[in-house]
């Protein structure tokens, strides 16, 4: 596993850039506080390393089943003002923001 | 009603049913007496954190006027608490998070619905952890549900309020929800019984999504015997949900009312591993003092080994917290929930997941990105995953040499309100004996084992292989029966005075 | 210096379903905003995806249209990034298990056929629409959940003649196979494109650029033409291409430099808990195979050998499966399959390249058009009155023997009727008369001309030059 990130100023900016790619707004005290909490947090999760895994199989699913799928048939949906009605700001049928520069 | 002093006798859900089918109470008395429960202890308590009063009167009535007009159903007019991440429609789903204090679910999740058919009552929205994350529902934006036994201490987590409702005579059953033993904790806690059924038994479609190849809803109750008649309600193939099995649902109430009297030719293996780790003496007494009656009851007792439960914690973690970096995704701001207004989609969605969030969700968050970022996938998560398999594994070999494993809860019995909760740590730590069964899918249930010197109620763990809850809930039932039966809990703080067991 | 060009597509193609991928909410284009949405699409709290059957064979019956493999274990995984138009944030794709590996597609260039590799072929989930206003944007979900199948291609084509050939010939298999409406104004079938140029011999690939914004094939076809000399002229000068995505601006017909991420892409793919995996067997693919509508190559080739027609109109005409099908249609009902063809490829044809509608919209059948065509084969009416039948038939439909007959076209065949008319004419116009007489031959044509006019078209003119012959002929120029 990483053996750097046991360094608390590399793990620091790992902090930013994971913040960033969640979207979470961080201050410099959030990063403080996550980066010693995921640094203890990595530090005993490391200890997975004791296992040899190397030709286990992972499990992604809790059941052994497959090709659960349904038909091509349509479905009433959500009446178009309860699809809007959480929205916190809604215009003309559409759920508004602010202007996306694409 | 009294508010003070400990709370009077309540219906069990079993005999709720019976007497509203015999017109010895109706559903209209049986809300009113609950309402009035609820005014009175939920302000101690925070076990709910809505109350649908009118309109759960106005069902109650209409379910009245239903079973004079012949309507055979029997769930007609009893009154069912919801944990609040469980979609009721038209009712708030806040999930313990300020990010969906206004949102209010345009649908029913498929259990919901379920119950509605059957014609339960929805009274409330039960206080949890947020989003589920949490062995204490401390973490629930609006503040922490406490322990009926001790109101100091934590109620456990995530499904605190169900736990604490059902054993304050605040709800007659309740659901939870489990990922790593949010259901069994809890009750474990409280002293109800709580069932994490297999993974797949139960339809998850409306459960919002802490980690989705994990979660399970289930009951929270007083006995097996309600854990099984809510258990048969759930149940089954929902056409909603794709990881749902297509299974035949046996009888769970027959399995309950028709348990032998003994535990003859049964086998129950005690894991070697869950009586290693740190367990508080009297947890490992009234663990024990259990095992001896079921032997006296004829139960075959063997030890056996889960060789990776050490590993589990860490795989657990790893696991839940990538799942839900991905589910909790979906909490920007533009279609529901709280919006911190910004000039830039990008700002709103830092500022409002920054705000609405709270300190557990985005550590959570921030470490399940982090295990599944660019170079740490491999590390962390698929690491994780294999280890996954080799706790499958252990129990697929355990169940091989016993019928139900036996094991504690957790380590200790309910701590004290803020002693872990800056030590997240420690507090994963607590899982270590819940978090197998829901990595392995297999099922699992929680009832009172006695209380712990401080009248602090201990929890017992049973676990049967995948899709056996009849075999489950027989067994449990016989077990219960052999436990000394609870007081009722004091519903103050021990601390202060309150009369101690 | 010589440049070498590397093109490579990625193409998401909407598959032909009622439904979502997810959902029951339908697939049809053009609803008011937010009006086919559902707590599934809309990414409610709580809501689970469950998977289109329909939209997987359609996949896999793409697959096996071009040549791929398919995994007989496929599943899906969520690809993590946040967008206002991506309901939960993450989008439903397949990663390292898509449905279909490999294959290809064999096109026509100048140079002789080439055989362009696919890569892959999975199927994910479409995003919402954003739309611009002046203070803010607004989403519509509609489109949210709609399948897509994504093919993405090795760099295989080295130019924009060659892309563009590659997506008609493409958009020919994927409507012949019935997988997708391919309807480009609907957005049917979106690309996006990486190109490279590197100095003619290099072994390695030169720096790419993306493109995206490109909403036709002629857009494609243009992007490409500018950024390849934009990357040749870069690289001429000794100077370098910037590896980045590029957005094609139609108005002014140039690519530019996209405002650069913040960061670098990190999908965090990981496998869907919500969905499990998709197992074919051999037995469904056989099954499946056997279902394959026959593909344009082989349709074409078909066409030539069945009814005998040139290769040229074999082409036209299987462009489009539909125009094909009632080709057959009408062949098959009318024995003159080469008068058929005519037919549809000017008149019929050019109508629908007028109204830009599929032929399938017509009132016209291809019944109607084969006992049209017969007709005039049976002389019941001539050339310039069928063709006038055949233009009502495509605005109103109807039977052509009702429309000839309300409207009285039936030619006149009778020659007791005809005659008096050729006298008149004679009568009328000496002079012509007196020419052909004397050997001007041309004169005949204005004399026909004559009696159609009088007869107001409805002469059948060869019996109209017959009798006029034959009364010229027989007679001494008296009176
Ligand atoms: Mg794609
Ligand atoms: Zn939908």
């Amino acid at each position: 596993m990483n053996e750097h990130t046991t360094c608390s100023e590399d793990l620091a900016a790992e902090v930013r850039r994971v913040a960033k790619l969640a979207r979470i707004y961080v201050s410099e005290d959030d990063v403080a506080q996550w980066t010693r909490d995921l640094g203890r947090i990595l530090e005993y999760v490391r200890q997975l390393n004791e296992l040899d895994v190397d030709s286990v199989e992972p499990t992604a699913h809790a059941i052994p089943v497959a090709n659960v799928m349904r038909d091509d048939e349509p479905r009433p949906g959500l009446p178009h003002t309860e699809a809007l009605s959480n929205a916190p700001a809604a215009r003309d049928g559409l759920f508004i923001v602010p202007k996306i520069i694409e | 009603m009294s508010c003070s002093g400990p709370v009077s006798e309540l219906p069990s859900l079993s005999a709720a049913l019976d007497a509203l089918r015999r017109n010895e109470v109706s559903s209209e008395e049986l809300v009113s007496e609950l309402l009035r429960t609820i005014e009175c202890w939920n302000p101690t308590l925070n076990a709910y954190v809505y109350v649908n009063s009118e309109e759960a009167l106005a069902c109650a009535r209409e379910a009245d006027a239903r079973r004079r007009a012949g309507d055979p159903a029997p769930w007609v007019g009893v009154p069912i608490g919801i944990k609040d991440n469980i979609c009721v429609r038209g009712q708030p789903c806040t999930c313990g998070s300020k990010i969906l204090k206004s949102y209010r679910s345009p649908y029913d999740a498929t259990v919901s619905r379920r119950l509605r058919e059957a014609g339960a009552v929805f009274v409330g929205r039960l206080n949890l952890d947020e989003f589920a994350m949490g062995s204490s529902t401390e973490t629930s934006a609006w503040g922490p549900a406490r322990n009926p036994w001790d109101v100091d201490r934590v109620a456990g987590g995530s499904s605190g309020g169900s736990a604490a409702a059902v054993a304050a005579g605040m709800a007659v059953a309740a659901l939870g929800s489990d990922t790593g033993g949010s259901i069994r904790q809890p009750a474990a806690f409280c002293g109800c019984v709580g069932l994490k059924p297999s993974y797949g038994r139960v339809s998850r479609y409306g459960l919002v999504a802490y980690a989705s190849s994990l979660d399970q809803i289930g009951p929270l109750t007083r006995t097996v015997r309600d854990a099984a008649l809510l258990l048969s309600v759930l149940a089954g193939r929902d056409p909603m949900d794709s990881t749902s099995l297509d299974v035949p649902v046996p009888d769970y109430i027959a399995a309950v009312d028709q348990a032998p009297d003994d535990l003859r030719g049964r086998c129950i293996g005690l894991p070697r591993e869950y009586f290693a780790e740190g367990i508080e003496p009297d947890v490992a007494q009234a663990v024990k003092a259990a095992v001896a009656d079921m032997a006296r009851l004829g139960a075959d007792v063997v030890e056996v080994s889960l060789p990776h439960t050490h590993y589990a914690v860490a795989a657990y973690y790893l696991i839940a917290t990538a799942e839900a970096s991905a589910n909790l995704a979906r909490f920007d701001g533009v279609r529901y929930g709280l919006r911190v207004p910004s000039e830039d989609v990008l700002e709103q969605y830092e500022r409002t997941r920054a705000e609405g969030f709270g300190q557990e969700v985005k550590r959570r968050i921030i470490l399940g990105t982090y295990a599944l970022s660019a170079g740490y996938y491999d590390a962390y998560y698929l690491r994780a995953q294999k280890v996954r398999t080799l706790i499958r594994r252990d129990f697929e070999r355990a169940f091989q040499q016993c019928d139900l494993l036996l094991t504690p809860v957790a380590p200790t019995t309910a701590f004290r309100i803020g002693e872990r909760i800056s030590d997240p740590l420690t507090m994963y730590l607590g899982d270590i004996f819940t978090v197998p069964a829901n990595l392995a899918g297999i099922c699992a249930i929680s009832i009172p084992a006695g209380l712990d010197s401080r009248g602090l109620p201990v929890g017992l763990q049973l676990m049967a292989p995948a899709l056996e809850e009849a075999r489950l809930l027989q067994v449990a039932h016989v077990v219960e029966q052999t436990r000394p039966r609870l007081p009722r809990p004091p519903l103050a703080s021990r601390a202060s005075g309150g009369s101690p067991a | 210096m010589k440049f070498a060009v590397s093109i490579g597509l990625e193409i998401h193609v909407q598959l032909r379903t009622r439904t979502k991928i997810f959902c029951g909410c339908p697939t049809t284009f053009g609803a008011p905003p937010n009006t086919q949405v559902c707590p599934v699409c809309l990414g409610l709290p709580g809501a689970l995806p469950v998977l289109n059957r329909e939209a997987v064979r359609l996949t896999v019956m793409a697959g096996l249209a071009l040549g791929c493999r398919i995994n007989l274990r496929s599943k899906f995984d969520r690809k993590n990034y946040f967008y206002p138009d991506m309901p939960k944030n993450y989008q439903i794709s397949q990663y390292d298990l898509p449905l279909c590996v490999g294959g290809g597609l064999e096109i026509e260039t100048p140079a002789g056929r080439r055989f362009i590799r696919l890569r892959r072929i999975h199927l994910e989930e479409d995003v919402g629409k954003n739309l611009h206003f002046a203070q803010s944007s607004g989403v519509d979900f509609n489109r949210a959940g709609v399948p897509l199948m994504e093919i993405v291609t090795e760099p295989d084509l080295t130019s924009a003649d060659e892309a563009h050939t590659f997506l008609l010939a493409l958009k020919e298999v994927l409507l012949h196979g019935g997988i997708s409406d391919c309807n480009l104004e609907e957005g049917n079938l979106r690309c996006d494109v990486n190109i490279s140029v590197r100095p003619e011999g290099a072994d390695e690939l030169g720096v790419k650029t993306e493109l995206k914004n490109l909403n036709s094939f002629r857009a494609v076809h243009r992007a490409l033409d500018y950024e390849i000399r934009r990357q040749i002229d870069l690289l001429s000068c000794g100077r370098t291409v910037v590896q980045e995505t590029r957005r094609w601006n139609d108005e002014l017909g140039i690519t530019e430099s996209m405002r650069t991420k913040e960061e670098a892409h990190d999908y965090r793919y990981f496998p869907e808990p919500d969905l499990v995996p998709v197992e074919l067997t051999e037995e469904q693919l056989t099954e499946w195979r056997a279902q394959l509508p026959e593909l344009p190559a082989a349709r074409r080739a078909r066409l030539v050998r069945e009814y005998g027609l040139p290769e040229y109109d074999a082409k036209v005409l299987t462009a489009d499966p539909d125009v094909a099908d009632f080709f057959e249609a009408a062949a098959r009902r009318s024995q003159q399959p080469k008068i058929v063809s005519n037919w549809i490829m000017t008149e019929v044809l050019r109508v629908l390249g007028e109204r830009g509608s599929s032929i399938r919209d017509l009132p016209l059948t291809p019944d109607a058009l084969a006992e049209l065509i017969e007709m005039v084969q049976r002389g019941v009416i001539n050339m310039p009155a069928a063709k006038s039948v055949l233009a009502e038939l495509m605005e109103h439909g109807g039977r052509p023997a009702e429309i000839i007959e309300r409207r009285g076209l039936v030619q006149i065949s009778d020659r007791g009727a005809l005659e008096p008319v050729v006298e008149e004419v004679l009568r009328d116009h000496p002079g012509p008369a007196a020419d052909y007489r004397n050997g001007k031959a041309a004169a005949l044509q204005f004399l026909i001309g004559q009696v159609m006019k009088r007869t107001r078209g409805k002469a059948n003119p060869k019996l109209v030059a017959e009798v006029l012959r034959a009364r010229l002929e027989s007679q001494s120029p008296s009176s």
